[in-house]
């Protein structure tokens, strides 16, 4: 007879599970752990939504690097709330998120980088409207 | 827990309803999974897993659709045809407290589902309450300046800049009204239903939207505000 803790079926289905969390599911973790985690990425959120409105006022830091750190501050930001909101962590019962994650993150950055170049290419390669409307006269 | 092992056929049942054509390999007899097998060597996922990560993914083509609006922004930037700029656009004090409110949604939404876990109804309705408001808030202070914005005769079609910049700060908007309709259920849902088991998960669902809600509001306020201001 088999008891029901040593069941390999039963403890399957309850802790081995694959080994797998879903984003924003931590089954065995206590409430505290989240509040903790909400609270951790509040007050890291705070810190750098502050800076990041701070940094434009003019003289705060030198011009023409506030762009570069205004994407330093936001993309810390949404690894904040990656951590501590969405839970989405480097264990390995995170695996199949962060690959899913990855995925998501080239497909934007093909998007967004590939059309900045090709937009920015043809504006340089193309004649001016107004020598583009003479010509057509 | 009793010592006692469950009715054999009891247990027979249960492992034909949780994996009925053993596609998952469970191990036979005694075995276990087998170590060292990998994932899915313990047959199908559980539901909340499945549904979580199903929803992910759903996510993340979201943001995938957010990120053609980013794009067409930066592309149109300087396409004003002689009308107003984004440096005309911005009124940072409004900026801020919709990034103040957005935020702090996303701290009570966290805090709801710390409630859920507890199974405590009166606070997940309480902080889903708080994050419905500071969403409605957001939502208002947003409306107003589309509004407020429309009144000085800045509209979509007067130039491509326009068409970007509302295209992408009202779909954000969008998503976030279309969320606080779905708050609303899931509260009445909460409410009525209880934390059943599918409760929960809709309940999961709903907070990963607004958590990544929050997430595309970052690459906005950045963007097109802060960085529209030093333009």
């Amino acid at each position: 007879m088999s008891q029901p803790d040593h069941d390999p079926y039963l403890s399957a289905a309850q802790s081995f599970d694959g080994g797998d969390n879903a984003p924003g599911d931590e089954p065995d973790e206590s409430s505290g752990h989240w509040v903790l985690n909400s609270n951790l990425g509040l007050a890291f959120s705070v810190v750098l939504t502050v800076a990041a409105f701070l940094l434009v006022h003019p003289n705060f830091i030198y011009g023409p690097d506030i762009p570069v750190a205004l994407m330093v501050l936001a993309i810390a930001q949404m690894g904040v709330h990656l951590v501590f909101f969405l839970h989405v962590t480097t264990g390995p019962d995170n695996t199949n998120n962060v690959l899913a994650l990855a995925f998501g993150v080239m497909v934007v950055f093909l998007i967004v980088a590939g059309s900045l170049w090709i937009m920015n290419h043809l504006n340089q390669n193309m004649m001016p409207m107004d020598q583009l409307l003479q010509m057509q006269r | 827990m009793s010592d006692s092992a469950l009715p054999a056929s009891v247990e027979t049942l249960r492992r034909l309803r949780e994996d009925p054509h053993r596609v998952g390999h469970r191990g036979h007899g005694q075995d276990g999974p087998v170590q060292g097998a990998g994932h899915g060597a313990t047959g199908p996922a559980r539901k909340r897993i499945i549904v979580g990560y199903g929803f992910w993914i759903f996510l993340l083509s979201d943001i995938v659709m957010f990120s053609c609006f980013f794009a067409a922004f930066a592309v149109q930037g300087n396409a004003t045809a002689g009308g107003p700029g984004i440096r005309d656009l911005v009124e940072m004090p409004r900026v801020a407290l919709e990034t103040g409110a957005l935020l702090l949604s996303s701290y009570t939404c966290g805090l709801s589902f710390a409630a859920t876990n507890a199974r405590n109804k009166l606070w997940t309705q309480v902080f889903l309450l708080i994050t419905g408001l500071l969403g409605l808030a957001f939502v208002l202070m947003e409306a107003q300046e589309f509004i407020g914005l429309a009144a000085r005769g800045i509209t979509p079609e007067r130039s491509g800049f326009l068409t970007s910049f509302f295209g992408l700060v009202g779909l954000h908007g969008l998503h976030v009204t279309l969320a606080g309709l779905w708050l609303l259920t899931m509260m009445a849902q909460v409410q009525l239903k209880g934390f059943r088991r599918e409760i929960i998960h809709r309940l999961i669902c709903f907070n990963l939207f607004w958590h990544a809600l929050d997430i595309v509001w970052i690459g906005i306020f950045t963007i097109v505000y802060l960085m529209g201001s030093v333009s």
